[in-house]
């Protein structure tokens, strides 16, 4: 059991309760997000750096060559995968993914392949060859939300990402040719329920109070939904993070669109 | 992704000849197992599931324990030969976030507090499979709580809505979830009306998630009378005053 949690759960309820939140912000506030793109620009093909509050993630693009789905033989491949260093948190240890980062990479990519961000259809070369798209998402600090922010630093990754030159069969490290064909920009949303109040963006001392969250991937639809946590969700609280989630990703996709 | 060469939807009937608020016939067991404390065998459409309840009882590892209640676990897999294309066993990434959020939708119910310290194991094993079996391993599990005596403050029924060919419909089957636009699992604590699981991928705008999500509400209350009844004939000698 988490003492911290424990304690400080009371606390932040009843501050959330009067209308506060322990940071100052408001309930519909995302904290500051700084977005760093090609942050290991060198040997990755593409990558970003993420900023939200106190959590920092590093998400890393690779590319390779390799085969198909036989249920979709000419398009290309993604797969994500997350590793919640134990540099980013006490709890976090080393070994093989837990539910809590299997949970972040599967809800990333759901946003990402159910919105067809990344046209797969380009990214095939010939009969049983085609790009594999590897997304690495890196967790380095955890200061709550790991969801938001590796999903904005997936896709601003995605959308800065370059190709290798592939020649006689030959992926060419080091040279480059175009830029990885991706057509929209799916941002999820996180909001959490604490007491009867939703908000945006929940730190980590929010994450220890609230009672259930729920997580809302839009571009002009919604792409992706998943609700985490013990806790219940009325109607009218899906309804009101859904809203938030359009307008708070309206917002991050200019930003992450201008990079 | 749609395909136009299958027509899902034919004259307002689908592939099976149900409507669009129909539910697959659905048949609920209750103490299935001997060995387990609870049980339940769920026969929903093709998918065929069993849940099986351990505990309360000593928690291990250590550090899990939590002297203000109880853990809950729950560990949902699919038989390696509950699809068509062989499934390797063991534990895969789909079948952990599964795991995890059914057991964080049964931890809102059960009453956890009654048994510091104590694991709560619930298995759920799905033996065919054909879309919606998470809806199905949730119904089963519930039931097989409740079987197993553990005090809880209500079932879990669920049911999934989705969009297959434009149309929002009921309870999809697997042409549908493969072909269909857009799959709403999810779960409910029907006294209270409130929401203890949704998962949702596809295309859908909001108006559409509304009426998803209202059918998915009125298809999971469907299941809960058959929970009910389920458990009410598994006891004997029962006599319910109205």
């Amino acid at each position: 059991m988490d003492i911290e949690a424990c304690l400080r759960k009371d606390y932040i309820t009843n501050q959330v309760n009067d209308g506060k939140r322990l940071d100052g912000r408001k309930f519909d506030e995302y904290r500051d997000m700084e977005i760093e793109k090609d942050y290991v620009g060198e040997k990755a093909c593409g990558s970003a750096l993420v900023r939200l509050g106190d959590t920092r993630i590093l998400v890393g693009i690779s590319l390779n060559v390799g085969e198909p789905y036989p249920d979709a033989p000419e398009s290309g491949v993604m797969t994500i995968s997350t590793e919640l260093r134990p540099i980013a948190s006490p709890n976090f240890e080393t070994g093989p993914p837990g539910g809590e980062a299997i949970e972040v990479a599967r809800v990333v990519d759901r946003g990402i392949r159910e919105s067809n961000a990344i046209e797969t259809e380009k990214l095939f070369i010939e009969e049983n060859k085609v790009w594999i798209v590897f997304v690495d998402i890196h967790a380095l600090d955890h200061g709550g939300n790991l969801i938001d922010a590796s999903g904005v630093a997936a896709i601003a990754a995605l959308v800065n990402t370059r190709m290798p030159k592939y020649e006689d069969d030959q992926v060419i490290r080091g040279e480059w040719k175009g830029k990885l064909p991706v057509k929209c920009t799916p941002v999820p949303c996180t909001s959490v329920k604490i007491g009867d109040n939703i908000l945006i963006d929940p730190s980590m001392d929010e994450e220890y109070a609230m009672d259930a969250r729920l997580t809302v991937t839009t571009t002009d639809m919604m792409n992706a939904m998943q609700k985490g946590g013990q806790g219940t969700l009325k109607e009218e609280d899906i309804l009101s993070a859904v809203d938030l989630s359009f307008e708070k990703g309206k917002e991050i996709r200019k930003v992450i669109e201008s990079l | 992704m749609a395909k136009d060469d299958v027509e899902l939807i034919k004259n307002g009937k689908r592939l099976d000849g149900r409507k669009f608020d129909d539910l697959r016939k659905i048949k609920i067991e209750v103490g299935v197992l001997k060995r387990a404390v609870g049980s339940a065998y769920v026969e929903w459409g093709k998918n065929k599931v069993m849940a099986g309840v351990y505990g309360p009882r000593e928690l291990h590892p250590k550090y899990l324990r939590d002297p203000t209640k109880a853990h809950l676990r729950c560990i949902y897999n699919l038989a390696p030969f509950s699809v068509e294309d062989r499934k390797r066993p063991g534990p895969d990434r789909r079948s952990v976030e599964i795991s995890k959020v059914s057991a964080e939708a049964l931890s809102s119910v059960v009453m956890l507090e009654k048994y510091p310290n104590a694991g709560i194991d619930v298995f759920i094993e799905v033996l065919q499979a054909d879309a919606g079996t998470r809806c199905v391993g949730l119904t089963a599990a519930s039931v097989a709580l409740a079987d197993a005596g553990i005090p809880m403050r209500d079932l879990v029924p669920a049911c999934a809505a989705g969009k297959v060919s434009g149309e929002i419909v009921l309870d999809l089957m697997k042409e549908e979830d493969n072909l269909g636009e857009c799959d709403l699992p999810l779960a409910i604590i029907p006294r209270k009306k409130e929401i203890v699981l949704l998962q949702m991928d596809g295309k859908l705008t909001k108006d559409e998630f509304k009426k998803a999500c209202g059918l998915a509400v009125d298809g999971a209350m469907k299941v809960y009378e058959m929970q009910k009844e389920a458990l009410l004939s598994s006891i004997n000698n029962v006599r319910i005053e109205e």
